[in-house]
């Protein structure tokens, strides 16, 4: 009996967890409308940099639509989550844009580009003060990616030519 | 004997961490308190220019910093201010272009005099043509600002100040303190800033 009501709560949540995941689907299967905006690198910090899971991936790359690097590798980072979104790796796009082109260039980019991929908007203003605690030896140049795997952090500063590059970075670590 | 021997360990101590030094210093450009190299290297005005020929500065605000990059061209401003507030106080901005043209077009010659003539630059603003300037500097990014003193040692590296996006929030201004402070021979507090900016382009 006992062991009968487990199934059936595991299986109440399991359906749960499909639906959301249906859900999440349905909604990142078109690109985004809105971005989700940090004025602060604190919250940023809370909600994509701790408390992660040490089974995933995380790949967090920070670019921005006038930068033509960025751009010319976001196509990479598109194909890495197509190819892994199954696979516990999780790509954030944090974009440096300012807050004031986010509905005239970063929203018609994303749809224009039909990106995939979760993008969010960074904009506090006090650099200094964050760019370090990305990584030590970040100096401020996008594009960078960071990558956290099992708690370990990984930083490179550079543009990606390659699916195959990125994915020797981020994946095969 | 003993003193040989700990006479030897040292000397090999010295060697290996100068050795170390050197090494970090190739790839990672300069650190505070380096001396910084001259150059020669062409300006808009066509001329050839070098630290050198600057006989009455006191020190020099090395700016690298190119025409296409949003974030070197929200500074544009606060630049000629700089040139303005420092530049007869004996501190001229030197503002170097690193970018390949061959990779990223708008930051050509032509059309960093394009550029200066729209915005009226009062500064100098030299080509780093060839791109053997900025990788002896250690810059990696446009705006990324070497502050020297006299004997070009490096004195400050990093962002001119808290807030490229808005000037008017600006809350601490790194380069004109550091200014301020090298003017006053205090001690400058902070020494290395950064700054988001745009990679420096190469083909």
């Amino acid at each position: 009996m006992v062991k009968h009501l487990f199934n059936m709560r595991s299986f109440s949540l399991k359906a749960q967890f499909i639906l959301v995941l249906f859900i999440c689907l349905t909604v990142n299967s078109s690109a985004q409308d809105k971005v989700k905006v940090y004025a602060k690198f604190k919250t940023f910090e809370a909600e994509h940099l701790q408390q992660l899971d040490t089974n995933k991936t995380y790949v967090i790359n920070f670019w921005a639509t006038w930068c033509v690097p960025c751009v010319k590798e976001l196509p990479y980072f598109e194909a890495l989550q197509n190819k892994y979104k199954d696979k516990d790796v999780e790509i954030l796009l944090v974009s440096l844009d300012l807050v004031s082109q986010m509905e005239s260039k970063l929203i018609p980019f994303i749809k224009k580009n039909k990106l995939n991929t979760q993008v969010v908007l960074l904009t506090d203003g006090q650099v200094n003060n964050w760019i370090d605690l990305i990584d030590p030896s970040w100096s401020g140049a996008i594009p960078a990616t960071l990558v956290i795997k099992g708690g370990q952090r990984i930083f490179y500063e550079k543009q990606y030519h390659s699916l195959a590059e990125l994915e020797k970075d981020v994946i095969n670590i | 004997m003993k003193f040989m021997i700990y006479g030897a360990l040292i000397a090999l101590l010295t060697i290996t961490t100068s050795f170390v030094i050197s090494e970090t210093d190739e790839n990672e450009g300069y650190k505070i308190g380096d001396v910084a190299t001259d150059f020669s290297l062409k300006g808009i005005d066509d001329k050839m220019h070098a630290l050198s020929d600057f006989k009455e500065a006191k020190g020099f605000i090395v700016i690298f910093t190119c025409n296409h990059c949003p974030y070197a061209k929200m500074y544009e401003d606060r630049i000629i201010a700089l040139q303005s507030e420092f530049e007869p106080k004996g501190y001229p901005v030197i503002a170097i272009n690193p970018n390949d043209p061959k990779a990223m077009p708008s930051d050509s010659f032509k059309n960093m005099k394009k550029r200066a003539k729209e915005k009226s630059f009062n500064f100098h603003y030299l080509f780093d043509d060839g791109q053997k300037i900025y990788p002896q500097y250690g810059a990696t990014k446009t705006p990324h600002v070497f502050l020297l003193d006299k004997e070009r040692v490096v004195k400050y590296i990093g962002a001119i100040d808290d807030n490229a996006r808005d000037a008017g929030a600006v809350k601490e201004r790194f380069l004109a303190n550091a200014i301020n402070a090298l003017m006053d021979g205090k001690e400058i507090n902070p020494k290395v800033t950064k700054a988001i900016g745009c990679s420096i382009k190469s083909k």
